[in-house]
């Protein structure tokens, strides 16, 4: 396992099964299989996988320190590169699929639908992390200014789940809306847990 | 070709010599009946075929015969929505709050037996049997423009009789006022009454002269053919002009009263539904805008969303209804 984990062929084909359920939005597209309302399917699909790999992305560290193998961390910018493509694809389905790009049509919107602002957070927070992901960056910003900007990913988790919760309220649906928030809850817990646990150790 | 002939295939026999496809079809279905067997039953139906109204079978389920409607308004123009669009993507929250759902899991409803209840300030209360009330009027086709208050629209040619005829039959009294429409709430069959999105059963109400109104359609069936589960089989009120979820499905009690109703999403969230939630474009929802709509089918992803109109388009019609009201007050 940790071998196959070291093996350059992990890392393309995590990138492709990242990437798989992308190519089978654009596949379904492409042969007008998205259901009755196109935009709403996609919009909803391109979400999902963003709530999908940020869960993923933050299971990184848990699984590198309980397995105690570093190579995890090797995927772990490739992910976050994931999420902040499917949070693109997210905002891209609503700006332009559903507002047809009418600036002042969003900006109508948006007041009345106070989650997107919500998610348009998180999307500028997970954009500023995407423009630092590269390795000069974090020599130009200096490690530890780098790793506050780059923890601020907890905040985009919580920002997620309340954009998620805020946007199924109208119907009382929080059915979905509690798995993401029980994963990314168990995800953010475990880093509390392991820090307050790391703090008592030391002093 | 400058002169053009009968055998250019260019030229074509007025519109009303065309053979309608519905006639044609039904003697496809005559001579497939013959070679079935089943002579008897298809030969009636060839003799009502002068019944048929223009929308051709969606080919899914028992055929339900109607002529094309005379009311004002009930035949719009619009291109009417697919068949397998209108029965996969509903909201029938007793089945489910996703779209999906209703299709995925509505075939648990029990249509049969199925019996309307007729309360409240009536001369002739009791309960009437599907069958009675299917026979009380002659089915009418109507295609209507079907408004959700989401933001989407769809075009459905449903089949019934104004909801009036059956008023009359079972004779209000002077006193009531509005009419109450109560949908049937079963968790055995339906697994969103077991969750708790609405208090169920869930209830929809008109004003009696909404109610009595030409265009509110008691509705048997939809695309020449009894109602599907998911579209709220057997019967269901249609009322245009206003938000989707006036119309209640799948009825089982309807109440005359001298109160005003509360209407099921008046009481889970009345600063967002009104009593009245007639289609305005003026009148946004407190968390998202009126003003247009994307039409199911036909507006593709890089398509502007249409403009919704003033009642639905059904303002020639129902707009003196509401003639001096505050349609922001009373939305």
């Amino acid at each position: 396992m940790r071998a196959a984990l070291r093996h350059p062929a992990a890392w393309w084909a995590l990138l492709f099964t990242g990437l798989l359920p992308f190519f089978c939005l654009v596949g379904l597209t492409l042969q007008d299989q998205l259901g009755a309302n196109p935009t709403e399917y996609l919009t909803r699909a391109t979400g999902d996988w963003t709530l999908r790999s940020l869960c993923v992305v933050l299971a990184v560290t848990p699984l590198r320190v309980l397995s105690g193998w570093p190579e995890w961390l090797r995927f772990r910018r490739m992910l976050g590169l994931i999420t902040y493509f499917y949070a693109v694809l997210h905002l891209a389905c609503y700006a332009w699929f559903d507002m047809g790009l009418d600036l002042a049509d969003i900006l109508a919107d948006i007041p009345k639908r106070t989650f997107i602002l919500v998610g348009f957070a998180a999307w500028l927070l997970l954009t500023a992390m995407a423009l630092t992901s590269f390795n000069r960056a974090i020599r130009w910003l200096g490690a530890a200014r780098w790793r506050a900007l780059h923890r601020s990913v907890y905040a985009v988790a919580v920002l997620a789940v309340l954009h998620f919760w805020w946007m199924r309220a109208g119907k009382n649906n929080f059915a979905e809306v509690l798995v993401y928030a029980a994963v990314l809850a168990l995800l953010l817990a475990w880093r509390i847990w392991r820090r307050w646990r790391q703090t008592r150790q030391q002093g | 070709m400058i002169i053009q002939t009968d055998n250019s295939g260019f030229r074509h026999p007025i519109a009303s010599e065309i053979t309608p496809e519905s006639v044609y079809q039904t003697r496809r279905d005559l001579i497939r009946n013959l070679a079935a067997g089943s002579a008897g039953l298809a030969l009636t139906a060839w003799g009502a075929r002068e019944a048929h109204a223009q929308t051709p079978r969606a080919g899914q389920l028992a055929a339900l015969a109607s002529v094309p409607s005379a009311v004002p308004g009930a035949l719009t123009m619009d291109k009417l929505t697919a068949y397998k669009d209108a029965t996969s993507y509903n909201n029938f929250y007793e089945f489910g709050t996703d779209k999906s759902d209703p299709a995925k899991r509505a075939h648990t409803l029990v249509t049969q037996p199925w019996t309307v209840a007729i309360e409240g300030l009536v001369k002739k209360p009791g309960r009437y049997g599907l069958e009675d009330l299917m026979k009380l009027s002659a089915m009418e086709e109507r295609i209507y423009r079907l408004r959700c208050v989401e933001g989407w629209s769809m075009v459905i040619p449903w089949i019934g009789y104004s909801l009036a005829n059956l008023i009359r039959k079972v004779e209000p009294q002077p006193g009531a006022q509005f009419v109450e429409f109560i949908t049937q709430s079963d968790p055995k069959t339906m697994p969103g009454v077991r969750g708790g999105a609405l208090d169920w059963p869930y209830v929809e109400a008109l004003r009696m002269d909404e109610a009595m109104h030409p265009l509110t359609l008691l509705a048997f069936g939809m695309y020449g053919e009894v109602m599907p589960k998911q579209n709220g089989a057997p019967l269901r009120l249609v009322v245009p002009w206003k938000y989707g979820f006036k119309s209640g499905k799948s009825l089982v009690k309807i109440r005359f009263t001298d109160k005003q109703p509360v209407s099921s999403w008046e009481k889970a969230a009345p600063q967002e539904y009104g009593f009245y939630s007639n289609v305005n474009p003026l009148v946004d929802h407190p968390r998202w805008s009126q003003a247009t709509e994307r039409r199911i089918g036909e507006d593709g992803l890089l398509a502007k969303k249409r403009k919704t109109l003033m009642f639905n388009g059904y303002e020639a019609q129902v707009g003196q209804l509401y003639a001096g009201m505050d349609l922001k007050k009373f939305f």
